[in-house]
């Protein structure tokens, strides 16, 4: 870290695009998810370089960038998954950058991940109960059955209804279908009942046609979840994304509306290509 | 709300048909072999100390060359609690499943830290340290000696340990029967799964919001608890502690019996034990020498040829016909 970046980080000046405003607040509505000039250096090599992010509340926010630009590593850093080299991580008005990951699951903080990672000794309904278990503070129960938590059954069947998975709930996960895996993987997010979603790349794998699926499932949620997701599929990005970050070697290029982010010469250099806006 | 496509298959220990007729077994037993009933106790406390380890490798994964020395352990506090003056034996149980879960909780923190080899040689590890212990600390321990006649009290005030195993068995039957209801229950339980799920997928857990690191530790420390009340089982019904009880061998006795049986299953324990240790008995009769070459040769054909042990193969049989059945 040089002088400059670590007076930058001191001063709290942020001059890139994202920074948040004084009050915290954009528009006066309240802020989800917030960073500060967040780091993470792999010996020599800087994946992520003081990226700062605001999302107000029920924000729909896509983050693209070409391969290898740090996008999964900024998520790794927004759960707690890796410790930041240097910056903060804020989840509404409280500091989480210390929490362990499952401390800020607990907070609201929910993610997928860019490639599956379920349980495959498990069916598609016990992982989905399991996941609504630990949200509801049952997971640490010892005295009573699974099948007689009735309530969070139902709740989960509801839940598969609703993505689809329902003819698949008692099939273990190791023989699902690709697909239908990514289906589950947005499943466990949603069972966490999120204030913050991060999903990363949750259309990876599955047929176009059902990634519009997936991606309406996303936009139905209640407008108080915010929403951050990682996609390169650009047609679905611009027809689901509010505003759009963009994320080239580490480092925050632009953030804007689906118009700004199209109509940005740099971003179509560098990412995009002629012309910007869902062809790709 | 949609109504759910088919019913729903979750955990749940509903007691079944198939689950008496296995308890009955060693009732029938204890009637039908009246001159094996010493052995049969040995079985059954081996099959709890079985059972212990598949809480902990089958269910959580944590994998253990180590587990003898909560064994031992518990066989020491049984033992050194009735050569100082206290041989009740529930007390006794109750006091090597405490020092046994105590032990397993302080050093739970060490073995969740790593995975796999980490865990396999930090286990190992707790087990020679502990091994050694024994070993220095002969004053109180007996040293390579051990602790012979080991003075019991009375089962209940009423039942004396006799030489004939009648008292032996049934006690060692009914104390595995309750761990046995402890077990099924706790892995049928949201925990139960939780630990499945840690077993199936460590790094997805913290997502859902999992503490993995206290689980685990909760699930060793019970593991360790159960082993030693096996432990203490033992010298209560032998009326002897010695190293043999801590050993490496023992641990790894009970991971190939595990291996044998199935792991993640319960009754996979109490197969694997009951195998064991009649094969042992009747091998080392008819080859006294050379009697572990049949038990080294069972053991890689159901590792290659079974996957999850016997039971493990059972259930894969029964998949292959029903799949056969519906075509």
């Amino acid at each position: 870290m040089t002088e400059r970046d670590r007076e930058r980080d001191r001063s709290g000046a942020r001059e890139g695009p994202g920074a948040p405003p004084a009050d915290g607040k954009p528009g006066g509505i309240p802020i989800a998810l917030r960073t500060e000039g967040l780091c993470k250096r792999w010996g020599g090599v800087s994946a992520n370089d003081h990226v700062s992010l605001t999302l107000p509340v029920g924000a729909r926010h896509a983050l693209i960038g070409p391969n290898g630009a740090g996008k999964t590593t900024l998520v790794n850093l927004l759960t707690g998954f890796y410790a930041p080299s240097a910056g903060r991580v804020w989840l509404g008005d409280a500091d989480v950058t210390r929490l362990a990951m499952h401390e800020r699951v607990k907070r609201g903080l929910a993610r997928t991940f860019q490639i599956n990672t379920l349980f495959a000794g498990l069916t598609v309904l016990e992982s989905v109960v399991l996941a609504i278990c630990e949200r509801t503070g049952l997971a640490s129960t010892w005295y009573r059955t699974v099948a007689s938590c009735t309530a969070q059954i139902r709740e989960a069947q509801d839940l598969l209804e609703r993505l689809r998975l329902g003819e698949a709930a008692n099939t273990l996960t190791r023989n699902l279908p690709y697909g239908k895996q990514r289906l589950l993987e947005i499943a466990l997010a949603l069972a966490m009942r999120p204030k913050v979603l991060l999903l990363d790349e949750p259309a990876s794998g599955i047929p176009a046609g059902e990634s519009t699926e997936v991606f309406g499932v996303i936009a139905a949620l209640p407008g108080d979840v915010t929403v951050l997701f990682i996609e390169h599929d650009m047609e679905l990005v611009f027809r689901f994304a509010q505003r759009i970050a963009v994320l080239v070697d580490g480092r925050l290029l632009t953030e804007g509306t689906p118009a700004e982010v199209a109509a940005d010469q740099r971003v179509r250099d560098v990412y995009l290509g002629e012309p910007a806006g869902g062809s790709r | 709300m949609s109504e759910p496509r088919s019913p729903p298959r979750l955990p749940d220990d509903r007691w079944r048909a198939v689950d008496s007729a296995l308890w009955l077994a060693p009732i029938v037993g204890y009637f039908a072999f009246p001159e094996h009933r010493v052995l049969g106790s040995q079985v059954i406390i081996t099959a709890l100390f079985a059972l212990s380890l598949d809480l902990i490798l089958g269910y959580a994964g944590i994998v253990s060359l180590g587990h003898a020395a909560f064994f031992g352990l518990g066989a020491y506090t049984a033992g050194l609690l009735a050569v100082h003056g206290w041989g009740e034996p529930l007390t006794g149980l109750l006091s090597a499943g405490v020092i046994a879960a105590a032990a397993g909780y302080a050093t739970s923190f060490l073995v969740v830290r790593g995975r796999e080899l980490a865990q396999l040689m930090i286990t190992l590890g707790i087990g020679l340290l502990l091994v050694e212990a024994a070993n220095k600390a002969a004053g109180v321990t007996g040293g390579v000696e051990g602790l012979p006649d080991v003075p019991i009290w009375r089962l209940a005030g009423t039942f004396r340990f006799d030489l004939a195993g009648n008292t032996a068995y049934w006690y060692s039957l009914v104390v595995a029967f309750g761990g046995f209801v402890l077990a099924r229950r706790l892995v049928h339980s949201p925990f139960g799964l939780s630990l499945q799920a840690i077993r199936e997928g460590a790094r997805r857990m913290p997502a859902l919001g999992a503490p993995v690191g206290r689980r685990l530790v909760a699930v060793f420390t019970i593991g360790a608890g159960l082993a030693g009340i096996a432990g203490a089982l033992l010298v209560q019904t032998t009326q002897f502690v010695g190293l043999n009880m801590l050993e490496f061998q023992r641990s790894a006795d009970v991971l190939i019996m595990l291996a044998l049986g199935g792991t993640g299953r319960l009754y996979g324990a109490f197969l694997g034990a009951g195998l064991f240790m009649l094969m042992k008995d009747y091998l080392a009769r008819q080859d006294p020498i050379y009697w572990q070459f049949w038990i080294g040769l069972l053991l890689v054909s159901v590792v290659l040829f079974a996957r999850g042990g016997i039971l493990g193969g059972i259930d894969a049989v029964r998949g292959w016909l029903a799949a056969r059945r519906s075509r």
